[in-house]
């Protein structure tokens, strides 16, 4: 009976120990009226894709238009994301934002659910035609045609590489953007592109930027939280870098060039509009560099 | 198509491949050790992770990579220690409290790295040691001879770790106890401590696994193993519970994995076809376990608690 109990205490505290660590709680503010709550795929802070619409989640907290934010990052697992968007949407949020390609069919099998709640999938731009389903992108393609037309600039081989996840929304965007820049300010130029289909294998993505600098590539870029892996590679081998989605200076001040910073919260204040006047959804949101969603470091 | 025939790819491929492929032969070797004794740990993942977080972290602070490898072998210890207990003093289903192992290291080396660190910062990673007149060597010396000393190493603990399983008399304990624990006990052999011995074991290795791991990519993120220690596992299979097994598994995953970012790169592959190729080092370590692995058998006693008199 002893020994069972001990197994017991043993089996509580580690459960209780892993509850804890998985957990990313939510951030209560204010008195307002207006609750977001965000699931995305890695860590706050990853200098890329999520950070990104954090970071616009916290513009918006600090100026007023919205009253609380939560989030649950570090949801790699779609069944996870699943699970987290139903209980935001239980919970009463006014916004439930699925904030990765991946997480489209958990919702569009949640979101008729709940029909007095806006939801938000990005990036992506289907709706599947639900009439509470917002879907938004930035005009990645855009930012990326500048930074590949400044890669091609830089590069005395004549050979650009970039590194990619999957071949999927957002990073599909900036990767054809980027390589249309290259080649319109050097048509001859060799631009290849490494999808290492996973977002999350930083070996894989060192290992992508290597063979690219191995093809005789001089000037780099990549999308998505696993090309930190690839930044080291560009830095130890002193090859110049062009970052997305968030500012990625920090990762190697030497040799990165520029980033392109997106700036959700020009969309995300749209959308909250929109609901705050009763529409929830059926629309999509893109936004390029006009509407200053996109901006360079 | 005739860029893919040259001897620049296949140097290219064959050093990518021995990096991809040393975090996993070493969690794999630690593994058959536990295994070989009787113990199944499917928390390696975890620890590789929570040993990657820690290498990781000792070196950002201290700017030292071996430092940080042996931060990364001492959490190692400490959760074979704790794997040890688990499965052998409180008998536990050894397939379940594996999980709760990689869940804890999961969310724990999240958690810490979220509250000590926050946004990733880049680390100094292992110097490469060019060995000697080998390095030189046309070919020959950019494939196996310009990498850092933990390769080296993590290559030599092969014939080593053979050795001690079948040339020592610790090694011998070792295949007694995972084969037939009753008999070994009536011999004298401690059961607890041959199984507690090669679960440290196991867990300093997965730890160092990790360490490497990070402190290689100069980087850590969570979730940095990406499962490599579920593949780590999968590879004692596909190695017949045997260290050279193991390393050929090892070097047949990483050499795959390196083929296929090759052949992306060299727009070999069509893009249509990117994710079909992407599952291929997947699909033919399964295929290799169904051909090759079934002709060795798993330790008789793999996943039995061991209890005097029953």
């Amino acid at each position: 009976m002893k020994k069972r109990r001990t197994k017991l205490a043993i089996l509580i505290a580690v459960f209780a120990l892993v509850a804890a660590a998985c957990s990313s709680g939510g951030d209560d503010a204010g008195d307002g009226d207006f609750r977001i709550a965000i699931v995305a795929p890695s860590a706050s802070n990853d200098l890329a894709f999520t950070q990104s619409i954090v970071d616009a989640a916290n513009v918006l907290k600090e100026s007023g238009v919205i009253s609380e934010v939560a989030i649950t990052d570090g949801t790699f697992v779609v069944d996870d994301a699943a699970v987290a968007i139903r209980g935001y949407a239980d919970d009463g949020y006014d916004l439930v934002i699925a904030h990765g390609s991946q997480y489209g069919g958990s919702l569009q099998e949640i979101a008729p659910d709940f029909p007095e709640t806006s939801f938000a999938w990005g990036t992506s731009a289907d709706t599947f035609g639900l009439p509470n389903v917002y879907s938004y992108e930035a005009a990645s393609d855009q930012g990326g045609r500048v930074m590949g037309i400044m890669a091609a600039a830089l590069s005395n081989s004549d050979v650009v590489g970039i590194v990619g996840p999957i071949e999927v929304g957002d990073a599909k965007l900036y990767v054809d953007g980027f390589k249309a820049g290259v080649l319109i300010q050097k048509p001859g130029a060799d631009v290849r592109v490494n999808y290492i289909d996973s977002f999350s294998d930083v070996a894989l993505a060192s290992e992508a930027a290597t063979s690219l600098i191995g093809a005789g590539a001089d000037v780099l870029s990549g999308t998505a939280q696993m090309v930190v892996g690839a930044v080291g590679v560009a830095k130890t081998e002193g090859v110049l870098w062009f970052g997305t989605q968030a500012n990625q200076t920090s990762l190697a001040p030497e040799i990165v060039v520029a980033s392109q910073v997106y700036h959700w919260d020009v969309i995300l204040e749209e959308i909250i509009n929109n609901v705050k006047d009763g529409k929830l959804g059926g629309e999509l949101r893109q936004r390029g560099a006009g509407h200053r969603i996109q901006r360079w470091l | 198509m005739s860029e893919v025939f040259t001897v620049a790819v296949l140097v290219a491929v064959t050093a990518s491949a021995i990096r991809l492929a040393v975090p996993l032969l070493l969690a794999s070797l630690g593994e058959t050790f536990g295994q070989r004794s009787g113990v199944l740990n499917l928390g390696v993942d975890g620890i590789m992770l929570l040993g990657a977080f820690a290498g990781y972290y000792a070196v950002l602070k201290s700017g030292n990579v071996w430092l940080g490898l042996f931060a990364a072998a001492i959490v190692g210890l400490v959760l074979g220690l704790a794997s040890a207990v688990i499965a052998v003093t409180l008998k536990a289903e050894q397939g379940i409290s594996g999980i709760g192992i990689y869940l804890f290291g999961l969310g724990m080396s999240d958690l810490l790295f979220q509250k000590l660190v926050g946004t990733p910062i880049p680390i100094d990673t292992f110097p490469k040691v060019n060995i000697p007149i080998l390095a030189d060597i046309p070919y020959i010396g950019p494939m196996f001879f310009q990498h850092s000393l933990v390769i080296y190493l993590a290559f030599a603990a092969i014939p080593f770790g053979t050795f001690v399983i079948n040339r020592t008399t610790f090694g011998m304990n070792i295949r007694a106890v995972g084969e037939y624990p009753e008999a070994a006990d009536t011999l004298g052999v401690s059961v607890e401590r041959v199984r507690y011995a090669t679960q440290l074991i196991g867990g300093t290795l997965a730890g160092v696994a990790g360490g490497v791991l990070a402190i290689s990519l100069g980087i850590f993120q969570q979730n940095l193993t990406n499962a490599a220690g579920f593949i780590a596992i999968a590879l004692v299979y596909f190695g017949g519970f045997r260290p050279i097994g193991i390393m050929l598994g090892a070097l047949l995953f990483g050499f795959v994995n390196a083929l296929v970012l090759e052949l992306k790169t060299l727009e070999v592959i069509p893009r249509d076809l990117s994710n079909l190729f992407a599952m291929a080092p997947a699909i033919i370590t399964i295929l290799a376990l169904a051909f090759v692995a079934r002709r060795f058998r798993a330790p008789a006693a793999l996943t039995k608690p061991f209890t005097r008199g029953q």
